[in-house]
């Protein structure tokens, strides 16, 4: 704010404060000490109105209310540039939360930044804090308990598309994941994508069509070799399923296959690293890795 | 009246101000009471205009595109900004779930600001980039696919209309006399540019960018 500004607030404000002041005082009447009532001047209907002084107290809080303007201005900003005699602002507030928050925190996230993933999934206050942060960061998409939904994993079966070692899980948080299936609809036809379907469901020994199976294994030899490997079994690098399992991120109907095909997939895991610092990541990434057995161990009991 | 020894030290003005006089004159009481009131606001509000850190935008920081801003407009008819703040305040909490908490250079342009007043959902000042297209997409088809325990209702029609393009040049027209930078291309182009695109696909559009001015950590 300019000095001329800061000037102008100063001056009206206090201006102000001053005239109240001095309306207060000068309207003030105090109670007739003999307590008579007095009348008002005027009369209708021969009907009067008692000619009462406001209550003591209620002028007394008029001026109650300006002392507290006064030293409240005194204390806190409020007059132009004037920062107060406490130095308050709200970002410096928050910075002193924030330090006292990292004073509190610090050596604990710095004892689990030391601490190795498969040992930190084993640590109750870090499972627990880890939980806090999937359900703020993850459960969005991943659902509260990690079950996933269609185009969504389920982070608690033990299948992951982009691999489930501690250092892939991290890669994944941190840096995201861009899935990039093409859509094979115009190449293969209709009646490719239905071969091919069948393929890709006979590779999960499910029931199939084996004749259309048999050509659909010519067009995956061809198409889809390349990023979920001879035997179907995918590729964590590229985020390629693995099609063996009978466990589908989108569904494993065969309409949902074959969509998947014709249109092909990219889903998208955001980077967290904009959100999330190393500490916070690790401690998610020792959560996420434990979750598939601690789910096993749910489920047992 | 008061007792006689006060009118007389207080002669003059005060004689014209006593209470009595006051209540009696509703002419002067008016005059009293917008004294008081546009004093009030004459210093809460007019330096503010001077202020360049509340009245440029940040560095780098673009305005909406055609696209975006059909998706604001979007944003207002549905009301989003009923359930949803666009405003994060500088307290801890809040920083650490949603970001940097918001700053002024950042609403320059937004005529009229979404800063909403209640949170039934989340801020979203900074959900841009936070999720995927997709999943923005899917959870305005139906919010509880993707969130079961979500209250959010589900806004299936955004996907079977169009944006309606017929005023959006005349649109950013206005919001140029408002001081948004838009060129000339823009502005002629904005038709153009959203023709053909779901209303879903420009509210994601305007989602998807916000907040994303400065970084979230």
């Amino acid at each position: 704010m300019s000095t001329g500004w800061s000037l102008f607030v100063i001056v009206v404000t206090l201006g102000m404060l001053g005239g109240f002041t001095w309306l207060v005082l000068n309207t003030r009447r105090i109670q007739d000490p003999d307590g008579a009532n007095k009348l008002n001047a005027h009369e209708f209907d021969g009907i009067t109105e008692y000619d009462a002084p406001m209550p003591e107290w209620f002028t007394w809080m008029f001026i109650g209310s300006i002392v507290f303007a006064l030293v409240y201005l005194l204390l806190y900003p409020g007059l132009g540039n004037f920062p107060g005699l406490l130095g308050w602002s709200s970002s410096s507030a928050l910075e002193q939360d924030q330090q006292r928050a990292e004073a509190r925190f610090a050596p604990l996230f710095e004892r689990y930044l030391r601490t190795p993933v498969e040992e930190l999934a084993e640590t109750p206050q870090a499972i627990r804090m880890g939980q806090r942060l999937f359900g703020n960061y993850c459960a969005q998409c991943h659902g509260t308990a990690a079950q996933g939904s269609p185009g969504y994993p389920n982070l608690t079966d033990g299948h992951w598309a982009w691999g489930g070692s501690p250092e892939q899980i991290r890669a994944t948080l941190v840096n995201g994941r861009r899935a990039a299936m093409p859509a094979w609809g115009p190449v293969l036809g209709d009646d490719g994508i239905r071969d091919t379907t069948e393929f890709v469901i006979s590779l999960a020994d499910r029931d199939h069509d084996a004749e259309a199976a048999a050509r659909g294994a010519e067009h995956y030899a061809q198409f889809c070799v390349a990023c979920h490997g001879s035997e179907g079994r995918g590729n964590p690098g590229l985020g390629a399923a693995d099609l063996t399992t009978g466990v589908y991120l989108y569904g494993g109907s065969r309409e949902t296959i074959a969509a998947s095909l014709r249109n092909g997939r990219n889903g998208v895991m955001p980077a967290q690293i904009d959100v999330l610092d190393e500490a916070r990541i690790h401690i998610l990434t020792a959560y996420v890795y434990g979750l598939p057995r601690r789910h096993d161990s749910a489920e047992r009991e | 009246m008061d007792t006689e020894d006060k009118t007389k030290k207080h002669a003059g003005l005060a004689d014209r101000f006593t209470h009595d006089k006051i209540e009696r004159h509703t002419g002067l009481m008016v005059v009293l009471i917008l004294v008081v009131i546009s004093f009030g606001g004459l210093v809460q509000i007019l330096p503010l205009f001077s202020d360049r850190d509340l009245t440029e935008p940040l560095d780098g920081m673009e305005p909406l595109t055609a696209l975006q801003l059909e998706g604001r407009d979007i944003y207002m008819r549905e009301g989003c900004h009923v359930c949803h703040t666009q405003k994060i305040r500088a307290l801890r909490t809040e920083v650490e779930r949603y970001g940097h908490y918001s700053v002024a250079g950042e609403f320059v342009w937004d005529h009229p600001f979404m800063w909403g007043s209640k949170r039934t959902g989340p801020d979203l000042a900074r959900v841009g980039g936070r999720y995927s297209d997709d999943w923005q997409m899917q959870h305005l088809y139906d919010p509880r696919s993707l969130v079961p325990e979500s209250n959010m209702p589900a806004y299936p029609w955004l996907f079977y209309r169009d944006v309606d393009n017929r005023h959006t040049s005349r649109k950013m027209r206005v919001l140029r006399r408002l001081g948004v930078p838009y060129t000339d291309e823009q502005i002629e182009s904005a038709a153009d540019d959203v023709a053909g695109y779901t209303e879903a696909e420009a509210l994601v559009a305007y989602l998807q960018q916000l907040g994303t001015a400065i970084p979230r950590r």
